[in-house]
């Protein structure tokens, strides 16, 4: 779709027209790209959003020329507006030639997603840095180390002249991606392509890092291009949006439009399966929640030893788990929210005895009256607790075994527990299968001949068929696609009514959490900083660091920029040991 | 992230419209066949592997000549290949035309000239007699190609310093040599599951321990160590002493690749969710290797049994023509090779270096049909 | 990180001491000891010597006492410089050897020289251009390297030496040079001799680090770093030598922990054929005739070589790699 208010072209920075990359030749080719055309106001965001696979990424890799073989512009024009008034089209130049070159990272830069990957592991952020610098400018290396420096110092990098020399891997993931836009803004770009920069970073880096962008965007006068999945993400920065689907442009328009007024079924879509996470899913659903305490968790640690590394240094104990303490209730949902190494998966983990626990008791009542301690229990008692208490994995690409089919993987359980055998097993494979929304023939195939959100299924399935208890369910939908988010926790939800069940869901995203659960509990380095209702906890949290993280997510509305108004938590501040960068 | 093959689909409906034995329904072998297909080279090498393997095992049936019969008239006699003719006077009648052996008394120069006799040969003749495998019951007199005239000589290969036949030689080389390069892997195979199996799965002090003696023994030059531990052999043993012998001081360093590749497989796959997910569906250890672990790694440990039999092959060939390997009477490569060793024998009869080549292109073919064998080991995997 | 050198040095010193005790083992294994092979020499030719003087001759070279004894006066004399007496050539074993030893040494380094050279453009060009004529034929040409075992590498190059160039490949210096005094035209002269057996000694590591170096590099190439240096405006040959070629060199550097043993390996076959004054031949004699501290001191010292490779190589890749300085 065109844009359908008309801009000066003065205005405009970057004019793409009808842009194709495709992938290969022929009848086979995938059009990556096809038919794209937008504009990019000068000192302006512009979002392209979309789901894996429409094609966001590989736009903004045409720009620069950048897209991995056997990618290819087929036809269309990138008109840039920068020191010819009358336009450059970028589509045309020689993808290996000096002009180009002379574009990139100097005219046009660009940031990625991984920090980590994306920055060479073996040279250092400076000489990173200052090759960008001496690419394209006429100063020597003293001038561009300081330039480079005093760039570090710009994004907020904490001491930049010793930074300077660090490697990537001595960076945490934030700093990496700060490093990332130090280098990007080495020769102050006239646009910056930012590619899904945050999709990799914890909520509350998320945050700084487009507070950060946002920031150097008003201070550089830039015009931004920001790839990315997340609508809320979008609502935060953009001022323009383009959502994509399947290498077309569905609907563009201003912040406003988009996310008011909508005409596009698909953009609709995308924005009502982020708000529908905005409620829970309780206040239409009964709540199946008890007062009978079905599991406790006592003052679970969990400690890696001190190990001393052959280079002579000594890495101190690390403890994942620090006196954890927690009860869940019969039929309820309970949350384990935190960001990346808070120790939340570890404690799932270690409820199921996946690993095993350095301290502390997880008392279980089990399905015939007696109390189990998990944290203890001999392979036996161990066997008897897995029937009851199942887990949910996050990739449902690596948690399906590829060489069983469909029918082996969900049947399992049952053969091993000897509860089904023949025609018995055949036919309870296919209620399963059944429950979870997917036809019986399905068993006889093998699991590469279903997509993500399917085989979360085939995992849910097997998790219900010797009928537990208790589902764990680590970042169970994290790896899906936002639209398919809502109906695996919707189809959980109605299992739990028909069943019986109580779930633990153990995820870092509060949308999620926020729709699903009835009681949260905020994990922070390895401790519980709070617990207690979803509603309370997600709306108004007393802990500071819950506050800054329940503040850093974005919402969906582009009038309310939350990120902005952010609490923002310092650990040392708030007396809380921080583990080195 | 490119477009590639990232599944889009309508969540609710599954289409079940695809017919039975599409790629839904194929399972890990199905698929393996189909991406090794792809691979031309290692299919043609498959083919010429299982020929080899093929010749092995029926030599005595496939040898023209009785590879001990020395005609003492016909040493270093050359190649009949590229002479034998198919059509005599205008009727399918294969010949080779014979030779007579000149000595010529000033330059003590040794030349094969033709005498005008021919050799006609026929396809399932009557010669020497073998018992099949070493069978009594097996005893026969029929090969598939040969003199018509019992008594009648044909060199194709041509013959060695005793005036054997260096394609029957061959033939029956093939068989010591590929058999103690599989028998060599197995036994390697056996070893290195067990040990890589054991050290990957358990982890902790067995791996340490374990990975230290690969280590070791990985570090230390083979060959020296080869010929150290075959010097120890008694040289009168009987052949098929020897042969044992020989394939398990070639499995005794051999192993330690191979219990490096797969214990690194055990080590990444213990920790895999698919294995985890089997642990807490009650699968007992046995099963979780053998039900869930196993099937995964068993692609690649062919594969990589496949690529380990060329360097058994090398080993033997090398060890035997250094004379301390395997001794005639025995035949294998290497031991025909050790009649090539001085250089006034092969600038007289340079076709003595035809087992060589036999080496080079089973080794070859074993490679690519390896490497083919390699990139078909994960399906599942897209590149 | 001399911290780490001393403690990789360290490490290395029980594993010296595996190596002679294996070696040890090694050369005890046949049957019978020196005395008795001497003794069936001896009577191949007609006398039968007394048991007598076989005693006294197992009394005189000690090999009456056990074989522990044996073990611990080894390594005590070796420890002193005294690596033993050969029994058979009535001579120390270091003046035996140690010319050979170094000759040993300087085959095995110019092979593994050569074979980096070839390997290194050949690997970055078969990476760069996939699936060309050129990576083809390298390919190709690097397999058949790998099935040629080295023996029929040098028996080939011998005969086609003697057969079309009329040259005598075999021996690593001329006749006159023999025990002489180490001249600059023996060198040369070895220079001119060395490079046959160094080709046959390199070509199969040379393919193996091809494939080696093309397989990581092809990985490296569509790495998001890669990607971002080139929307830095680098150009293609300066990214290319810049990040991937430098970043697939680590597992290139840590090859020498494997190639040294097979080249040492190979020359010790090779020199046999090629009758090259290496230790190989005189490791073959001495193993037949259980001249036992010979062939112990030319098995430990081979064994310790290529300790040392490994060793170096690790010393290298730390100084090469930030990653493992930093995070080992």
């Amino acid at each position: 779709m065109d844009t359908s208010v008309k801009k000066q072209t003065g205005d405009v920075v970057l004019d793409v027209r009808n842009l194709k990359t495709y992938f290969g030749t022929g009848d086979k080719a995938v059009h990556a790209v096809d038919d794209i055309s937008f504009k990019i106001m000068r000192g302006k965001t512009l979002c392209i959003v979309g789901e894996s696979g429409s094609g966001k990424s590989v736009t903004a890799r045409s720009i620069l020329q950048i897209v991995d073989p056997p990618g290819k512009i087929v036809s269309g024009e990138v008109i840039y507006y920068g020191k010819d008034p009358a336009g450059q089209d970028l589509a045309k130049l020689n993808d290996r030639g000096k002009e180009i070159r002379s574009i990139r990272g100097h005219e046009i830069s660009m940031i990625f997603q991984e920090p980590m990957t994306s920055l060479s592991p073996i040279h250092t952020i400076g000489n990173q840095i200052c090759e960008a610098i001496l690419l394209h400018q006429n100063v020597d290396k003293e001038e561009a180390r300081n330039r480079a420096i005093e760039l570090l110092r710009r994004v907020e990098i904490p001491n930049p002249g010793v930074a300077i020399d660090k490697y990537t891997f001595e960076y945490s993931g934030g700093m990496r991606q700060r490093a990332m836009i130090a280098m990007a803004l080495a020769c102050n770009p006239k646009i910056l392509i930012a590619d899904e920069p945050t999709t990799a970073l914890d909520v509350t880096t998320q945050a700084e890092i487009l507070a950060l962008i946002k920031e150097l965007q008003e201070s550089y006068g830039m015009a931004v291009l920001f790839i990315t999945h997340d609508m809320g993400v979008v609502a935060e920065i953009a001022d323009e949006i383009g959502v994509m689907r399947n290498g077309q442009m569905v609907e563009f328009g201003t912040a406003e439009q988009i996310f008011y007024e909508a005409k596009n079924p698909y953009t609709l879509e995308l924005i009502d399966s982020v708000r529908k996470l905005e409620n829970s899913a309780r206040a239409v659903r009964k709540n199946t929640a008890t007062e009978r305490k079905i599991m406790e968790i006592r003052n679970v640690s969990k400690i890696y030893p001190a190990r001393s590394t052959f280079m002579g240094k000594t890495n101190p104990p690390f403890k994942a788990l620090d006196n954890v303490s927690l009860d869940v209730y019969e039929g309820e949902n309970l949350g384990i929210v935190g960001e990346s190494g808070s120790g939340k998966t570890t404690l799932g983990n270690c409820v199921i005895r996946v690993l095993s626990c350095s301290g502390g008791e997880v008392l279980y009542r089990m399905g015939d009256g007696r109390i189990a301690d998990l944290a203890k229990a001999g392979q036996h008692e161990l066997r008897q607790v897995h029937r009851e208490i199942r887990m949910v994995f996050q990739d449902p690409f690596a948690s399906l075994n590829p060489r069983m089919t469909v029918g082996q993987i969900v049947g399992e359980p049952l053969l091993v527990g000897k509860t089904h055998t023949g025609a018995a097993l055949r036919k309870r494979v296919e209620e399963l299968l059944g429950m979870v929304g997917l036809p019986g023939e399905a068993a006889e195939r093998y699991p590469h001949a279903f997509s993500g959100g399917q085989r979360q299924r085939i995992g849910i399935a097997r998790a219900l068929a010797l009928n537990p208890r208790v589902i764990i369910a680590d970042e169970a939908t994290s790896a899906l696609d936002v639209t398919l988010r809502s109906q695996v926790l919707d189809l959980l939800l109605d299992l739990q009514e028909t069943m019986n069940l109580t779930f633990i869901l153990v995820s870092h995203d509060i949308g999620v959490i926020r729709y699903f659960c009835d009681r949260v509990a905020v994990m922070y380095k390895g401790q519980i900083v709070e617990h207690g209702p979803a509603m309370k906890i997600c709306s108004e949290p007393d802990h500071p660091y819950t506050k800054a993280l329940i503040s850093a997510v974005p919402g969906t509305h582009p009038r309310d920029k939350r990120i902005v108004n952010r609490h923002r938590y310092n650990a040392e501040t708030e007396g809380v040991k921080m583990g080195g960068n | 992230m490119s477009a590639e093959n990232k599944q889009k689909d309508d969540e609710q409906v599954v289409n079940m419209a695809n017919l039975r034995g599409g790629i839904e329904y194929a399972s890990q072998w199905t698929l393996m066949w189909r991406r090794f297909r792809k691979h031309k080279l290692a299919v043609v090498s498959m083919v010429v592997v299982i020929l080899f393997y093929a010749v092995a095992v029926f030599s005595e049936f496939l040898a023209p000549m009785d590879p001990e019969a020395a005609a003492s008239r016909k040493t270093q006699h050359p190649p009949q290949l590229f002479e034998l003719h198919f059509f005599d006077e205008g009727k399918f009648a294969p010949y080779v035309p014979g030779y007579t052996k000149k000595l010529d008394m000033e330059t003590s120069k040794i030349s094969f000239t033709p005498d005008g006799s021919k050799v006609y040969l026929g396809l399932f003749v009557r010669g020497f007699e073998y018992k099949m495998f070493g069978f009594d019951a097996l005893q026969s007199d029929l090969h598939l190609f040969g003199p018509k005239d019992k008594e009648g000589q044909v060199f194709l290969f041509g013959s060695d310093t005793m005036g054997r036949d260096v394609l029957s030689r061959v033939i029956y080389g093939a068989r010591f040599t590929l058999s103690l390069g599989l028998i060599g892997v197995i036994l390697s195979v056996v070893l290195g599951i067990i040990l890589g199996g054991l050290a990957g799965y358990y982890g902790g002090w067995t791996d340490w321990v374990v990975m230290r003696v690969v280590e070791f023994i990985l570090s230390l030059p083979s060959i020296p160590i080869w010929l150290a531990m075959a010097a120890a052999l008694p040289k009168d043993w009987p052949p098929h002493y020897q042969y044992m012998a020989v394939t398990v001081i070639i499995s005794l360093i051999g192993w330690t690749h191979l219990a490096r590749v797969i214990r690194g497989r055990f080590l990444s796959m213990r920790s895999d969710v698919f294995v985890i997910a089997a642990k807490l569906d009650g699968c007992s250890e046995p099963r979780i290797i053998f039900r869930h672990m196993l099937p995964s790694l068993a692609s690649h440990i062919i594969a990589q049994v496949t690529l380990s039999i060329p360097s058994m092959v090398l080993s033997e060939t090398s060890l035997s023509f250094l004379g301390l390997g395997l001794q005639p009477p025995a035949i294998s490569w290497g031991v025909l090779l050790k009649g090539a060793q001085k250089i006034s024998v092969i600038a007289q009869a340079p076709w003595l270096f035809l087992p060589g080549l036999m080496v080079v292109i089973a080794v070859l073919a074993l490679n690519f049909f390896g490497d083919g064998l390699r990139d078909a080991a994960d399906p599942y995997s897209n590149h | 990180m001399l911290n780490y050198i001393f403690k990789r040095l360290l490490s290395a010193i029980p594993f010296v001491i595996m190596v002679s005790m294996t070696v040890f083992v090694l050369i005890q294994l046949p049957p019978g000891d020196y005395v008795d092979s001497w003794a069936a020499q001896q009577a191949q030719s007609g006398e039968t010597p007394d048991p007598a003087t076989l005693a006294d001759m197992r009394h005189q070279f000690g090999l009456d006492r056990p074989m522990i004894v044996q073990y611990g006066s080894w390594i005590a004399g070796m420890v002193q410089g005294d690596f033993g007496r050969s029994f058979a050539k009535n001579a120390q074993v270091t003046e035996l050897v140690g010319e050979r030893i170094g000759l040993t040494l300087i085959l095995s380094v110019a092979s593994l020289m050569l074979t980096w050279m070839l390997a290194l453009p050949i690997g970055i060009y078969s990476a760069v251009c996939r699936y060309s004529l050129g990576d083809y034929i390298f390919t190709l040409l690097g397999f058949v390297g790998l099935a040629i075992p080295h023996f029929l590498l040098a028996l080939v190059m011998m005969y086609v030496g003697v057969k079309y160039f009329g040259h005598d490949v075999t021996g690593l210096m001329s006749a006159q040079y023999e025990g002489q005094p180490w001249t600059w035209a023996k060198w040369m002269d070895l220079c001119s001799h060395l490079w046959i057996p160094m080709i046959i000694l390199g070509l199969g590591s040379t393919a193996s680090l091809i494939r080696i170096l093309r397989a990581n590099l092809i990985d490296q190439l569509y790495m998001p770093y890669v990607v971002t240096a080139r929307a830095k405006g680098l150009s293609e040959v300066k990214l290319l030598c810049k990040y991937p070629v430098r970043i697939a060199l680590n597992p290139f550097v840590s090859t020498i922990g494997w190639i040294l043993p097979n080249l040492i390996s190979g020359a010790v076959i090779v020199s046999i054929v090629l009758n090259l004054n290496t230790v190989g031949p005189v490791l073959y004699e001495a193993l037949m005739s259980q001249d036992i501290y010979l062939s112990g001191t030319i098995l430990l010292v081979v064994c310790a070589l290529t300790v040392v490779g490994t060793l170096l190589s690790d010393i290298l890749l730390v100084i090469l790699d930030p990653r493992i300085r930093f995070e080992q």
